[in-house]
């Protein structure tokens, strides 16, 4: 009987992850047949286009290139997946990431550390910059009930023009000359090494230590707990004596704090300080496509940002064989789309058999006894 | 019956006096309340008041009249005809209209675009507003109404907007009209206004369904009254037979479970007491006002109450979720200034009001449920101790008989009276040493309430102090050991349980005495 039981809940646990499975490849499907309708209408070949993607993509170099472009995007959307998971919605990682660049790369130039030390020392800057620039936004939604969506995506305009005075004024560093003006470089002891020369840097591992952090501290810890209770009923986590004034500003700053690393494989692997035209932006709104489409569980994250790692990696190439290159970005956001409606269709069809199934375990228990 | 006669029933067959017949209907869904067998006939151009306490199953009842629902048995019949409505559009067709309790009107149009709105009478494709003007204005005399109807919702008083509902299902050519607790947001004088409003509404031949648990009202405006308790009808009286008390016991029942059993005896120590507590009522009077009591070991004190009297406010207080004049204390020392974490580690328990709003995570498994509020006893250093949790949640299920395949299940899939007796395991198993339980058995089967009202006299026997709010009075009667009544926030009397009856309570509920 017992034996029975067990097997029965692996099956019931099994069945939900194929559930989940299941929809998000029919979803990725269903967006590349979209995207081959568009290719059609423009008059392109959409078999050209997507065996010109597998073919480039699927070269050892090309491999490399997507985990470095995967990189950034696991800690996007593992901030903004944070946020998901008690319900708030944290538009501001963009301006959190690049904030956070900016001063982990001036600060970084301020000290002289042994190599380890110093890179533990502007990573520790870098999150606590993002930490500091989320808890704006909770402070203001715990003091004032501004909503968080409203305030993140007015800081991240206040951040933009911050962080170019702020880099115009005090931390500019024109003794490198050339157009492309950055802070003062980072000394070699602050410089993250290479898994791979020249190709993936060791911030790619750490995005792993992360994405699996994430995962114990969210799913498996009592303060992740805390904070999924608080997402799924506020209501119900206030009355059992969780704190959810404390709960959000916890939540937002450990976003921000993750969000501060996110341009860090470029800041401390690849470019050694921070310049306007040098780092990146947008990978704060990537991130939330990117823990969407990975439904804010790590592993799902980190597929998800490989498989738009690996489509940004072939755009490049398709843009010189005649096949405009924003085609990938269309296919990702049909596919984020597309996911997310197939995800929600699939989860009450899921939820209603669920429902079913339980009412009709109990009938047989009760023949039974 | 009496207005058979009267206008616009021209049309109909003459054998159907009653417009709205309802005949055994049955209908039940987890979570909620079944409606069990019940039968209803309204006249026509009457008002046919359906009284109930909250979750005693009139909100069903009206979806399932309304085709927001299809019953599982039974049939409806309008002017004696059986319909089926798959939808509200079939029902707003059959002539009947809805006035929900929460209005639904767009607040930048004005008055008369909302009346018309998904109505709108056009003309070769364009609105033609200076007809349903015409329409609405004779209407809204009709019915005594005086309304600019180019104002703003927004610039509308509460009583006002009530008004502009009404108005808009008339407009819909409804010609049966279910109020929904219509006087439940409305001060006096705009509750005698509505009252004028709708006598003017019958006189023209509209049959009012109205739904209420203010008896005062009830039996004040009504030609008709049933009663419906626990999802069944009990009884179809005429106000003039029955005066408010007679109508409070048909409502929450008057067979007492006997409660000479007790075989413990009451403690010694104060477990929970209030000195002078006050819940300070932002732009209205304080919903509790000068509150003190004691609760001693082992003993059952019960709240009395119709709802609305203060009763949610003294729990929050007592649980440390508002702000608060006085003192409270838990187990002898002072919990004014505590948080609500540091009172339940007190020994404070809460079985709350509304399982669904403050006690339950649906989409959540029921591990996860009964993990809410214990996470600290069940973790291994930082971590969620899975096992324990688990293993902690399968004692409850055991020891309460909740009904699931098993404890991984999410807590959606269990129905009401399953899901209550988990959120009263998840408070219950840990011993606390005081429990509030605020309506521990509303809205679950007989069955369910007998296990829950067993588990909270077998902790009380084993020392626990309750505090047991109820409206339900044969709870309060057959488990407090000594019972306070609750009218306009303030403690009106205090009882004996043994002498007390639902007459003598009634009348302290209702501030009569």
């Amino acid at each position: 009987m017992n034996q029975q039981l067990t097997t029965q809940r692996n099956f019931d646990s099994m069945r939900k992850s194929l559930n989940t499975l299941g929809s998000s490849v029919s979803a990725i499907i269903l967006a590349l047949s979209i995207c081959a309708v568009l290719l059609l209408v423009t008059g392109k070949d959409p078999f050209a286009a997507y065996s010109k993607i597998l073919e480039t993509g699927l070269t050892g170099e090309k491999l490399l290139e997507m985990l470095k472009r995967a990189t950034p995007l696991i800690f996007s959307a593992i901030a903004v997946a944070i946020g998901f998971k008690m319900n708030l919605f944290n538009i501001g990682v963009e301006g959190q990431y690049l904030f956070a660049a900016l001063v982990a790369a001036e600060m970084a130039t301020h000290v002289s550390l042994p190599r380890p030390l110093h890179i533990l020392f502007i990573l520790v800057v870098a999150m606590v910059a993002g930490a500091a620039w989320a808890s704006i936004a909770a402070f203001l939604k715990i003091a004032r009930g501004v909503n968080e969506v409203i305030s993140t995506i007015m800081l991240n305009y206040i951040a933009l023009s911050f962080i170019q005075w702020l880099f115009e004024s005090f931390f500019r560093d024109d003794s490198d000359g050339g157009l492309n003006v950055k802070t003062t470089k980072i000394a070699p002891s602050g410089r993250m090494p290479d898994l791979v020369h020249d190709r993936l840097n060791g911030m790619f591992i750490v995005a792993l230590v992360v994405a699996f952090l994430y995962w114990i501290v969210v799913f498996r810890s009592r303060f992740g707990f805390r904070l999924r209770a608080s997402g799924l009923n506020p209501i119900a986590a206030r009355t059992a004596g969780i704190p959810a004034n404390r709960m959000v500003l916890i939540a937002l700053m450990l976003s921000g704090a993750v969000a501060g690393l996110i341009a860090m494989p470029a800041v401390i692997g690849d470019v050694y300080g921070y310049g306007p035209s040098a780092i990146a932006t947008q990978f704060g709104f990537a991130g939330i496509s990117v823990a969407l489409l990975g439904r804010n569980h790590p592993i799902g994250i980190v597929g998800a940002a490989l498989l738009f790692g690996f489509l940004d990696s072939t755009s490049a190439v398709l843009q010189l064989s005649g096949i405009p290159s924003s085609i990938v970005k269309v296919i990702q956001a049909i596919i984020v789309l597309v996911v997310v409606i197939v995800n929600e269709a699939s989860s009450r069809r899921y939820n209603r058999r669920t429902a079913e199934r339980a009412a009709a375990d109990l009938k047989s228990q009760e023949v039974q006894s | 019956m009496q207005a058979g006669s009267k206008k616009s029933s021209q049309t109909l067959p003459l054998e159907s006096a009653h417009v709205v017949e309802l005949a055994n209907i049955s209908k039940s869904f987890p979570g909620v309340i079944a409606n069990r067998d019940i039968s209803l006939q309204v006249a026509r151009a009457t008002i046919h008041a359906i009284v109930g306490e909250n979750g005693a199953g009139k909100s069903t009842l009206m979806k399932i009249l309304y085709g927001l629902h299809q019953p599982d048995s039974g049939t409806i019949a309008i002017n004696g005809e059986i319909t089926q409505f798959k939808s509200p559009s079939e029902a707003i067709a059959a002539g009947i209209g809805m006035v929900h309790q929460h209005f639904m009107l767009a607040d930048n149009l004005t008055v008369l675009e909302n009346i018309i709105l998904g109505y709108e009478p056009t003309k070769y494709g364009v609105l033609s507003l200076g007809n349903a003007r015409k329409r609405v204005k004779e209407l809204a005399t009709s019915i005594g109404v005086d309304l600019d109807l180019d104002l703003p919702i927004s610039e509308l008083g509460v009583g006002q907007r009530q008004r502009v509902e009404i108005l808009k299902v008339l407009f819909r050519g409804a010609e049966i009209l279910v109020l929904d607790e219509p006087t439940a947001v409305l001060v006096p004088q705009e509750v005698d206004e509505l009252f004028t409003n709708l006598r003017k509404l019958v006189a023209n031949g509209t049959t009012i369904l109205f739904i209420s648990h203010k008896l005062d009202e009830v039996l004040s405006i009504s030609d008709q009254i049933t009663v419906i308790r626990q999802g069944s009808t009990v009884a179809t009286v005429s106000p003039k037979m029955v005066d408010r008390l007679k109508l409070a016991e048909l409502m929450v029942g008057s067979d007492l479970p006997s409660h000479g059993k007790r075989t413990t005896l009451v403690g010694e120590k104060i477990q929970l007491s209030t000195n002078n507590l006050t819940v300070i009522g932002k732009n209205r009077k304080n919903p509790v006002e000068n509150v003190s009591f004691k609760i001693f070991e082992s003993e059952i004190v019960g709240i009395a109450g119709v709802d609305g009297n203060g009763q949610f406010e003294l729990c929050e207080a007592l649980l440390g979720l508002v702000d608060i004049e006085g003192t409270v204390e838990i187990g002898g020392k002072d919990a004014s200034k505590l948080s609500i974490r540091e009172r339940l580690n007190q020994g404070l328990a809460y079985i709350p009001f509304d399982r669904h709003r403050e006690g339950l995570m649906l989409a959540a498994s029921l591990w996860e449920n009964s993990l809410l509020g214990h996470e600290t006893s069940l973790s291994r250093g930082p971590m969620i101790d899975f096992d324990a949790a688990k293993k902690s949640c399968k004692e409850i299920i055991d020891r309460f008989g909740v009904m699931t395949p098993n404890e991984l299940v999410p807590a959606f899939v269990l129905s009401g009276g399953n899901q209550q007796k988990l959120v009263v395991g998840r408070n219950l198993a840990t011993a606390p040493k005081v429990l509030i339980a605020a309506h521990p058995t509303r809205g679950i089967d007989v069955g369910a309430q007998a296990a829950v009202w067993e588990e909270i006299r077998r902790s009380r026997d084993a020392g626990m102090s309750v505090l047991l709010v109820s409206a339900d009075l044969e709870e309060v009667l057959g488990l407090s050991d000594r019972i306070l009544v609750m009218f306009d926030g303030e403690i009106s009397a205090e009882l004996d349980p043994k002498s007390a009856t639902p007459q003598i309570l009634g009348k302290y509920m209702t501030g009569t005495q």
